[in-house]
């Protein structure tokens, strides 16, 4: 790594990291970029997140999806761990709890693979700093 | 792939399954199937909208329309008017209570506006591990422009405008605070972030730091800049594993961009942060006991004044605040102070970071906005309280806070109002209570933790605790006298009064709290030798009704003590003095013939 001299520099990084993002999102196959963010806090693994976003990670190759995995900090959803934040091109992102690996399958199976929700979604009940 | 063109969700949550939410998916489905739209319209059930008040809810996607207090018989309406002709079912929408509007975008309801997320902007959103997702979400870019483009004395008002205090439980402005450090001359300085979140059941801080380390890191940085110090140390607990292990990855990442380190971003200001592990005692949350645990010596508190701010670690002044303030700094200094301060209340600005725990559905971390109510945490955000059962009591800030009765859930929650109602901001823990909890027993579990916790070194709270604790365990054990009660009184005035630090001045707070709010409980320990909410065991007596009893021995070959006698077929017979009181019985019990009182 490189290092950022000055803040004209950590702008243009600012740019470039945020354009990463976007255009994992609008790649080149809009329809199999799948984002996956597993909550990965100190609740979330103990109730087994580790293995859930193994199971992400392997089952998404095996069905050969072109997706991100990526871990996350505390969603804040405790009750409801592990967590899961799956983003499908273009659709606003979904929240899963009690994800385990049953539900992982079904993830991929209903949602990623078909686009139909299943049971357990969190709905999200808060504003952002931005909104 | 599917392409449904309506997604009606349905909450599953336990308030809204208690209403039918499973009939009404249930009768949703088979009426979709019968008009021969299972393809385009898909039912999903979901976890709690935290809305339970108005429960069970509907929300159609995509046009966000939220229908409240659905019950079965409204599903014919709402396929046949909604789905099939997309006219609103309008008696079934959110009445805005302030101005009698009916709002049909989820969107705009005031539900929505309860939590907004400042200090946990990006926990649940990027990679804590990656800092590029950190400074793709303007990561580190009030640093860059405090150094390149504000003095000190600028970024010390900002903060000071933004009306900031202190999120670790005092309630210190923070801005006065680094006012304060920096008006102290001195060769060397340093910035301290108190991670030591000792409080049972509060974890926001952990959280914070698992989910945006960075975010502490550069407000550090930011002070460090403002009162003149070079480094900064972050005081963590051991038994944060996950905390320290994000934080050493983010520390190395920041400075392999340089962005922490020597002459960050060629302004030639250097910040270096280290870390330093606590071995998990509670009185080092306290910033002197803090600060000489970081030096090496014992964990004990020192007398103030001398403040850290003026004679800190090492003996030169210190800035010391908690994990959540830090984690608002960058965002006020990115959005302005006048934004920051339009949150919140009066004299509390901005949000605070709650950990809800205890006899409540949804347990997890919310961050409302400064005089949000009580009954809004807990019953629109929190879901209400488990199995349907009543409140009793929350408890806020911890071994030094107090209990709040239901005549307190419509308090705006803010450091001023929780004080003067006994109870008091303290780090964020809330925890809440159900009927089936015993005050008496709540105080001794907290005075167990601060004995525990105390360090010794001033009598007050060494013995004065002590005997505090003993008192109350007299009287859960059914010993208690009229007597005491008044004693455990005065016990706790002279303890605040008396001791030495935090700890010792706060300790008696559970106890006077619960006397105040539930007198009627102790008395019912001390007088009649009860006790109400059926917890304290010494006051409990099972007994065998002759008349239910068939005789079936299933309780007298369970009990673990061989309390109970009696002959097959007969009524059985429970021995008092031989009983343990440990419900095995009761439990076992096909024909409920023993009772519990």
């Amino acid at each position: 790594m490189t290092k950022i001299k000055t803040l004209a520099d950590l702008r243009k990084m600012k740019e470039e990291a945020q354009s990463k993002i976007k255009l994992r999102e609008n790649s080149a196959n809009p329809d199999q970029v799948v984002q996956v963010k597993v909550g990965m806090a100190t609740c979330g693994i103990a109730s087994g997140a580790k293995e859930t976003m193994k199971y992400f990670v392997e089952e998404l190759e095996q069905e050969a999806i072109d997706a991100v995995v990526t871990q996350t900090g505390c969603m804040g959803y405790c009750y409801a761990e592990p967590t899961v934040e799956v983003k499908l091109p273009g659709k606003e992102p979904l929240v899963y709890g009690h994800v385990n690996k049953e539900k992982v399958h079904e993830i991929i199976d209903k949602y990623i693979k078909r686009g139909e929700l299943v049971d357990g979604i969190i709905p999200v009940s808060f504003r952002t700093i931005d909104d | 792939m599917t392409d449904y063109k309506m997604h009606l969700l349905i909450c599953g949550g336990t308030g809204c399954k208690a209403s039918e939410s499973d009939e009404i998916k249930k009768r949703l489905n088979q009426l979709i199937h019968d008009l021969g739209l299972a393809d385009e319209v898909q039912v999903v059930l979901t976890g709690c909208f935290g809305f339970c008040e108005k429960g069970p809810i509907v929300k159609v996607l995509p046009d966000n329309t939220f229908y409240v207090q659905v019950t079965p018989n409204d599903v014919v309406e709402i396929v046949e008017e909604h789905i099939v002709k997309g006219r609103l079912v309008k008696r079934l929408l959110y009445t805005d209570p302030t101005n009698d509007e009916q709002i049909s975008d989820s969107k705009g309801m005031d539900f929505y506006k309860k939590q907004i997320r400042i200090a946990l902007k990006n926990c649940g959103f990027i990679n804590p591990e990656n800092i590029d997702e950190y400074i793709a979400r303007d990561g580190y870019q009030a640093l860059g422009k405090c150094l390149s483009e504000r003095t000190p004395e600028e970024v010390i008002k900002e903060v000071k405008d933004s009306g900031l205090r202190g999120r670790g439980g005092g309630g210190f402005p923070t801005g006065l605070k680094w006012e304060i450090t920096k008006n102290v001359e001195n060769d060397q300085k340093y910035v301290v972030c108190n991670a030591d979140e000792g409080d049972p059941g509060a974890f926001m801080d952990r959280s914070i730091l698992e989910g945006d380390p960075h975010s502490v890191l550069e407000a550090m940085a930011i002070c460090g800049y403002c009162i003149g110090a070079d480094k900064g140390l972050v005081y963590i607990r051991a038994e944060y594993p996950l905390a320290i292990q994000r934080l050493k990855i983010a520390i190395k990442q920041a400075e392999e961009y340089g962005l922490i380190g020597d002459d960050i971003l060629g302004t030639g200001f250097n910040f270096h942060i280290e870390l330093r592990y606590g071995a998990g005692a509670f009185v080092c949350g306290e910033e002197t006991a803090l600060i000489h645990s970081m030096e090496g010596l014992r964990g004990e508190p020192t007398f103030k004044p001398p403040f850290p701010s003026v004679s800190g670690y090492m003996g030169k002044p210190t800035n010391v605040n908690n994990v959540e303030t830090f984690a608002n700094i960058p965002v006020i200094l990115n959005k302005g102070a006048e934004w920051f301060s339009k949150i919140g209340t009066e004299k509390s600005k901005g949000t605070k970071v709650f950990a809800l725990a205890g006899k409540i559905n949804n347990v997890g971390l919310i961050e409302v906005p400064m005089g949000t109510t009580l009954r809004e945490v807990i019953y629109d955000i929190g879901g209400g309280i488990k199995d349907g059962k009543e409140f009793k009591a929350v408890q806020t800030g911890g071994p030094s806070g107090g209990c709040l009765t239901k005549d307190f859930l419509d308090l705006p929650i803010d450091y001023d109002n929780l004080l003067a109602s006994g109870s008091m901001m303290g780090s964020g823990g809330m925890i809440v209570m159900d009927e089936n909890d015993c005050m008496v027993s709540i105080a001794k579990f907290y005075l167990d933790f601060t004995l525990e916790e105390s360090c010794g070194k001033c009598t007050p709270c060494r013995v004065g605790n002590k005997r505090l604790y003993e008192l109350l365990d007299k009287i859960t054990q059914g010993k208690g006298e009229e007597q005491d009660i008044e004693k455990l009184k005065e016990l706790s005035v002279v303890i605040k009064d008396t001791a030495l630090c935090g700890l010792g001045q706060t300790s008696p707070n559970p106890v006077l709290s619960t006397i105040k709010n539930f007198e009627d409980e102790y008395k019912a320990h001390v007088l009649d030798g009860k006790c109400p909410a059926g917890q304290c065991k010494s006051l409990l007596r099972y007994d065998i009704v002759e008349d239910l009893c068939t005789g079936c021995t299933l309780c007298f070959r369970n009990c673990p003590v061989g309390a109970i006698s009696g002959e097959r077929r007969q009524p059985h017979y429970i021995d008092q003095t031989l009983c343990i009181k440990c419900g095995v019985c009761y439990e076992k019990c096909k024909f409920n013939a023993i009772t519990l009182t």
